[in-house]
């Protein structure tokens, strides 16, 4: 419906300005003066810096070349062609990195839209303590990162964390007392932390977007014949659905490049069951001191991401033509 | 109208260029700090000797008072972590924009002359603070590539030792410190009890793991690089050397699991100073030791052992000549400056002064007629580093070899720890896998 309405501005749009558009023409500096800023800035941050990180993955840019950058020899696509070789370490290790990210980052996704809709629905309807609830929720994301995750990392450590006191030492579920920062068991506590972080956030989005769902729709329903469950799907879902288009390809880009998480868990080398992208590519470039290939690697991941998120929009525009 | 847009235009003209000439004022203004007035400030990057950042600082800045006392040049101190100290040092490379002076781990010299950044210590620039010649050869041996002129002068000396626990020795009934590897592993068993261990390692630190590896290597008779440069990771004598200290945890059991996670560089110290472990394998520790709070009669330390008979073609090496070296950053504007700073810091009372305060050894040898350097630990370091340290290869590859096998050291202390075997083949894989990764 939002769509409608926004589809509808869309086609008046062009009809307005017309009588001023005479005017306009004549004096065109001011509108390119007041843009200026915004296209400068734009250029400044987004468009040189990955224009420059393209020109350096197409360099030999090792430690003998860091002090006078400019001067280092052009490889062509030879970075490529390393990052790019599965049969050797390096590719293997990127292509290991890409599929642990990508399982990485369809558990966070899930799990953390899963909680953060529940958490809206639940906290929908006032009740009592209903604010102090939702405060609750928003806690983990209002704390600052760092903090937070190296909080994380005293809990899980072997002999003297909090997680292995209370399983080990209290409930007695496990004897051996369990690895959470090296081995496989890494992997699932980066996802628990990733989950922790970024739930409520989805929680935040969804829960401003059921404000706009007008309650005479539920009471429709209602006279319908329509319980919890058959408000949820044929009333809170499809209403949502403009607000969960963008909330989950935000959530899923945040936790596709997340960097701040892993590495603050487990630091500079973080163990090879959960070798996240940012850091493989991080330590492919600061830790062997070979920036053409770390730029290379991070080129490829930018196209990777142009590529899902433009399937993603496109995915999401035809079935939005489906129910125009 | 028109005159209104003019003014418009005026008017955001004058905010755009506004916020321009911001931009350019705020970067001179970083400038501004290092001009060539004339007392200038100098900045310098401390790598971390004490138990803390804080601590450091709190031991540096006396020294530095007395400096500006002598010159009137005032001194910025930062302490740096070691995990960051190497990225730090990359990206102030990069940019052109560091500090004035900074501390390097004395390793990384030949990887950090390749980059050009640095002033060269040639003869005349060594005559300005003070000569080649008070220096000691075996630090010197660390400062950069063979046959080139030092990128940095030694500032605090350093070795492994074997520290072990006289008091649970002998309660043990342990009489004398071991002799060979074999006879460690055999205290080590002796004293791993319910909740107590023989012996700590630090089995997530990339810096102590390597230095592990090519110690023992060394012992086997291995070398990861050969007489021309070229890498030769994967060797047996390399991975006999790195499979004897995964045992360490993996076999001989000497070492707890839990050890793999300690990545922080004071992690396995900590449980040796507080009694629960019997052994650590550490660089000069008797300031941290102090720190921590460890009874001082209890400490003993001695040559890292090595096996017992010798590989053939094994060389009796307990140690890497380790040690902190001074550089001079050569984007610095202030040369004479920082030339100054660096004669201060080498000169026979601050050395005497810090080495002191840090449980190293000095690197001018005029600072031994102190008596705190005639105590037996100390003649016991000074005697590893002449007689039984050998330098880490001086190549330019040498920063990116400690970090891709010491990362691969890493992941085989967690197969280890979690119960998955390292055999032969495994570190052999690692090995080659880590050589690939070598930038040429």
């Amino acid at each position: 419906m939002v769509d409608t309405i926004e589809r509808s501005a869309r086609v008046a749009a062009p009809g307005t300005p017309g009588p001023r558009k005479r005017r306009r023409s004549r004096g065109g500096l001011l509108p390119y003066l007041l843009l200026a800023p915004a296209v400068l800035f734009e250029l400044l941050i987004h468009i040189v810096p990955m224009a420059v990180g393209v020109f350096i993955s197409l360099l030999r840019l090792t430690q003998f070349y860091i002090h006078d950058w400019r001067h280092a020899p052009f490889a062509g696509a030879s970075n490529y062609r390393v990052a790019l070789n599965f049969d050797h370490a390096t590719g293997k290790a990127l292509l290991h990195s890409m599929w642990v990210t990508l399982a990485y980052t369809m558990l966070v996704l899930a799990i953390s839209w899963l909680f953060g809709m529940a958490g809206a629905v639940f906290t929908q309807h006032a009740f009592r303590g209903r604010g102090l609830i939702r405060t609750a929720f928003l806690i983990p994301y209002a704390l600052p990162m760092f903090a937070a995750v190296i909080t994380w990392n005293f809990m899980l450590q072997r002999d003297t964390g909090a997680v292995n006191h209370i399983l080990v030492d209290q409930l007695h579920v496990v004897h051996d007392r369990p690895f959470w920062l090296i081995g496989q068991n890494s992997f699932f506590s980066l996802v628990v932390v990733a989950v922790w972080r970024q739930w409520p956030f989805a929680f935040l989005i969804i829960t401003a977007g059921l404000q706009s769902i007008r309650s005479d729709l539920y009471e429709a329903a209602a006279l319908d014949g329509a319980g919890v469950i058959g408000q949820i799907r044929y009333v809170t879902l499809p209403m949502l659905r403009p607000v969960n288009r963008v909330l989950i390809l935000v959530l899923f880009l945040w936790t596709f490049n997340d960097f701040t998480t892993p590495f603050t868990l487990f630091g500079k080398s973080a163990p090879h069951q959960a070798d996240l992208i940012s850091i493989h590519i991080y330590q492919s470039s600061f830790v062997t001191w070979n920036f053409g290939t770390g730029s290379a690697m991070s080129v490829l991941l930018l196209g990777f991401l142009l590529v899902v998120t433009a399937i993603y929009l496109s995915a999401f525009r035809r079935r939005d033509d489906d129910y125009a | 109208m028109r005159l209104t847009r003019a003014c418009t235009a005026a008017i955001t003209a004058t905010l755009v260029a506004a916020t321009l000439a911001a931009c350019s004022s705020s970067s001179k203004k970083s400038d501004g700090g290092s001009g060539s007035t004339d007392k200038p400030t100098l900045t310098y990057w401390a790598s971390n000797q004490g138990t803390s950042l804080e601590n450091d600082k709190q031991i540096l800045q006396p020294q530095l008072d007395e400096f500006k006392k002598q010159t009137g040049i005032t001194v910025n101190v930062e302490v740096v972590p070691w995990s960051d100290l190497l990225n730090r040092i990359l990206a102030a490379t990069t940019s052109g924009k560091g500090p004035d002076v900074l501390n390097i781990g004395n390793t990384w010299s030949a990887s950090l002359q390749a980059t050009d950044a640095f002033t060269q210590f040639d003869d005349a620039t060594m005559a300005k603070i003070g000569g080649k010649d008070r220096f000691l050869t075996g630090s010197l041996s660390a400062t950069g590539a063979e046959g080139k002129a030092p990128t940095a002068v030694p500032l605090y000396s350093l070795a492994y030792g074997l520290y072990y626990n006289k008091k649970q020795f002998a309660a043990a009934g342990i009489t004398k410190p071991p002799a060979t590897w074999e006879e460690m592993v055999a205290d080590g068993q002796k004293l791993t009890t319910n909740g107590h261990w023989g012996l700590s390692i630090e089995g997530g630190s990339v810096s102590e793991n390597i230095h592990a590896a090519f110690t023992l290597s060394q012992q086997e008779g291995g070398s990861f690089f050969d007489a021309s440069g070229k890498a030769t990771f994967n060797t047996p004598q390399n991975v006999a050397g790195i499979k004897r200290y995964i045992d360490l945890m993996q076999t001989d059991k000497i070492t707890n699991p839990s050890d793999a996670e300690y990545s922080k560089g004071t992690e396995a110290l900590e449980d040796y100073a507080a009694g629960k472990t019997s052994m650590v394998i550490w660089q000069a520790a008797a300031g941290s030791l102090k720190k921590l709070g460890m009874n001082a009669a209890d400490i003993g330390v001695v040559p890292v052992p090595t096996p017992e008979p010798m590989p053939s073609g094994g060389k009796k090496v307990t140690s890497i000549v380790a040690g902190i070296n001074l550089a001079v950053f050569k984007g610095s504007k202030h040369q004479d400056a920082d030339l100054q700073f660096v004669k201060f810091m080498t000169s026979t009372p601050e050395q005497q002064a810090l080495n002191k305060t840090y449980g190293s050894l000095p690197t001018v040898s005029d600072a031994y007629s102190d008596p705190a350097f005639k105590t037996e630990a100390v003649s016991t370091f000074k005697s590893i580093l002449s007689d039984t340290a050998a330098p880490m290869p001086a190549v330019a590859q040498e920063s990116q070899f400690e970090t891709l096998i010491g990362t691969a050291m890493n992941g085989l202390f967690a197969n280890a720890a979690t119960g998955k075997t390292v055999s032969e083949s495994d570190i052999g894989k690692a090995l080659d896998a880590a050589q690939q990764q070598l930038t040429p």
